[in-house]
């Protein structure tokens, strides 16, 4: 476990994971005071990326429950294992077991619960990584019901009892902010909103993961993207699409941006066709006119 | 010393409108402990971790903190000096009985509430379904402050005007798809009898998403509306409000509260236009940019509550409205306007918007109100 803030930052670069030190700050304070990491912020910013990598970097399982509506305990906690119970109780009459509560017991025992990842998180004899992805997507009793789970460390199997953590979770949960989270969650989280990266960072951030890419290039690029970033545009791109774009115009072999380029790849960094009209209607001239009286292109 | 600080600090930030409980200032205290006090960055960035839950709280806790960090003394002075001006979702307002206390106690001027012993307003008991009756068809706009009242509170008795749509969610049912867990249950208590178990999918009311005009020709119109939509909140969780005149404003979070009077001043002491000039283009486009993503999830409903007189200067009018109809689940116009036997859409901003609403209601008096909410309750 890191024991400073630098220590974070440190471990996440070992796995090429560039962290500002604000988020690496909140981080540290989630595994130090054991508590939630509640990570909000715009698609692309490399929230679930935080997940993997400190899974990665601190050697331990991660666990992922990718959200969605009507998102239920069997799909996120546990399961009784039908099949074999089913083979139990014919069992029993095979045997003409009369002991009901006996039969009952064999029946709901924990060797018939099929573990999903909540449950899986609370059981590992080492803290695992618990990645809840996208909450935002799942709907309200879902929230209610990891109450339990995050505030406690346990989760209540009425047919069993209670089951407590043996190690505690690192509990990263990412939203999109596509509705807003019952404050009753957040609560017992400490929260953080991941920004758009400055434009070094971002810069460090290509140089990592388009190593192909000449430098010119991708000092273009992210000039360009953090200009585009300004205007007034429905979906900003994020650092996912950055890269994207980046590997994207080293796989057809551009060496500089210029107007024919960018008009070709627009589709790898926009996702909104009024987005995209709008650049192609004298914005993305504009910007390359900007960059080059920045001298930044030549 | 330093958690005294903290402690102060706290109030600092629930003056400004946070909620800071004292679980937080607890949290607060262990997470400087851990980082230490060395570097100021790392301390914001600590405090900012566990202090704030929502992204449009940062830049308030940002002045906060950099005024406190300067001179926590200095602070100290203008806060005692800011506090009656401070006004914030934390800040306690007068409790409400006051304010009908006086208005009980003051000669009748305007009509007293429910708690005042006044029998022309206690409807529920006294007033006769003639009376009723013709509250229902009166138009708002022509009301006396009494009647205005009364309609507030019977516009609180209205059924909710929202389609219910299925869920992917599954509840018990005596009918519908097998539930083996359930049906296993069933089994171990009784081996010798199988009775399945079965479940289907809830049907239950999307979000709904309410844009309100509050220029000033639809004051009043507004204004009963706000109340009606306090009521609807209070049986329903997921209402968002928003205001629009020549800007946005969500009022959501003081609509939240259980006292419609109190509700009603904390959402005046938020929006800024009302009685104002109108710019429904630009509000809507706003909508659409940054609050569309974040309401509309989960097929949310969105009721637009405009007279639509809006010159639609640079035409983007149909434009933002058609974006929000492809974004909302079902989008629904109500237009005070409607009134008038041969409503025609001359205002070019109606003309623009029509096209693109699912629905077109009148809706200037409490009748009308409830066909909405009949055109609304089937499932969609």
């Amino acid at each position: 476990m890191p024991d400073s803030v630098d220590a974070v930052i440190e471990l996440l670069a070992t796995e090429n994971y560039v962290c500002d030190r604000r988020l690496a700050t909140a981080l540290f304070l989630s595994l130090k005071l054991e508590r939630p990491l509640f990570v909000e912020g715009e698609p692309g910013v490399g929230k679930t990326e935080l997940g993997k990598v400190l899974a990665q970097a601190l050697g331990t399982a991660l666990l992922r429950v990718q959200c969605y509506e009507g998102l239920d305990v069997a799909q996120t906690a546990y399961e009784w294992n039908i099949a074999r119970q089913m083979i139990e109780i014919r069992l029993a009459e095979a045997v003409h077991e009369t002991d009901r509560g006996k039969l009952v017991r064999s029946l709901y025992s924990r060797d018939m619960l099929i573990e999903r990842p909540l449950l899986a998180a609370l059981t590992q004899p080492r803290s695992p990584v618990l990645l809840i992805d996208e909450l935002d997507r799942a709907d309200e009793p879902f929230d209610a019901f990891l109450l339990e789970v995050l505030a406690e460390n346990q989760i209540t199997v009425p047919e069993l009892g209670t089951i407590r953590a043996t190690a505690p979770p690192i509990t990263l949960i990412t939203s999109n902010r596509t509705r807003e989270i019952h404050d009753a969650l957040k609560r017992r989280c400490l929260y953080h909103w991941v920004d758009f990266p400055t434009l070094e960072r971002e810069l460090e951030i290509v140089r990592l993961k388009a190593p192909g890419a000449a430098e010119r290039l991708r000092v273009q690029v992210v000039e360009f993207v953090q200009r585009m970033r300004s205007l007034d545009l429905f979906k900003a791109p994020g650092v996912a699409e950055t890269i994207d774009w980046t590997q994207a115009l080293v796989a057809l072999n551009a060496v500089r941006l210029d107007p024919q380029t960018v008009h070709d790849t627009l589709g790898v960094l926009l996702k909104h066709q009024d987005d995209i009209v709008r650049m192609q209607h004298g914005d993305t001239v504009k910007l390359l006119e900007e960059l080059r009286a920045r001298a930044v292109l030549d | 010393m330093f958690a005294e600080n903290i402690v102060h600090f706290s109030r600092v930030l629930r003056a400004a409108g946070l909620t800071v409980g004292p679980d937080r200032v607890l949290q607060a205290m262990a997470a400087i402990e851990a980082v230490g006090l060395s570097r100021r960055e790392d301390v914001h960035a600590a405090l900012s971790a566990v202090m704030i839950d929502r992204h449009e709280q940062q830049p308030i806790f940002d002045a906060a903190f950099a005024s406190f960090w300067r001179d926590p003394k200095l602070l100290e002075q203008l806060m005692l000096l800011a506090l009656p001006k401070v006004i914030g979702r934390g800040d306690l307002p007068r409790p409400p009985t006051a304010g009908r206390l006086q208005e009980a106690l003051a000669p009748p001027r305007r009509a007293p509430s429910e708690q005042s012993p006044s029998d022309e307003l206690r409807f529920d008991a006294s007033f006769t379904f003639s009376e009723r009756e013709r509250l229902q068809r009166a138009d708002f706009e022509s009301m006396t402050t009494a009647e205005f009242e009364a309609a507030k509170k019977l516009a609180a008795q209205i059924p909710l005007p929202i389609a219910p749509v299925r869920r992917r969610r599954h509840e018990a049912a005596p009918r519908g798809r097998l539930d083996l867990r359930a049906t296993l249950l069933r089994m171990a208590r009784a081996p010798q009898t199988l009775t399945p178990a079965f479940t289907r999918p809830r049907i239950e009311l999307p979000p709904l998403v309410v844009l309100l005009d509050i220029s000033g020709s639809m004051d009043r119109y507004a204004r009963v509306f706000l109340h009606y939509v306090h009521a609807v909140g209070q049986q329903h969780a997921r209402v968002h409000v928003l205001t629009f005149g020549t800007r946005l404003t969500n009022i959501t979070r003081c609509l939240r509260h259980r006292d419609p009077d109190v509700a009603l001043r904390l959402a005046d002491a938020q929006v800024p236009d009302w009685k104002g000039g109108t710019r429904i283009a630009s509000c809507l486009a706003e909508f659409n940019r940054r609050w569309a993503r974040r309401l509309l999830g989960g097929n949310a409903a969105v009721l637009l509550l405009t007279d639509g007189l809006d010159r639609d200067e640079g035409g983007h009018l149909a434009e933002a409205a058609a974006h929000l109809h492809r974004m909302a689940h079902q989008l629904v116009w109500l237009n005070p306007l409607l009134r008038y036997d041969g409503f025609e859409p001359r205002a070019a901003g109606v003309r623009a918007m029509l096209p693109h609403v699912d629905r077109f209601l009148p809706v200037h008096n409490l009748a009308s109100l409830a066909d909405l909410g009949r055109a609304l309750s089937h499932v969609r």
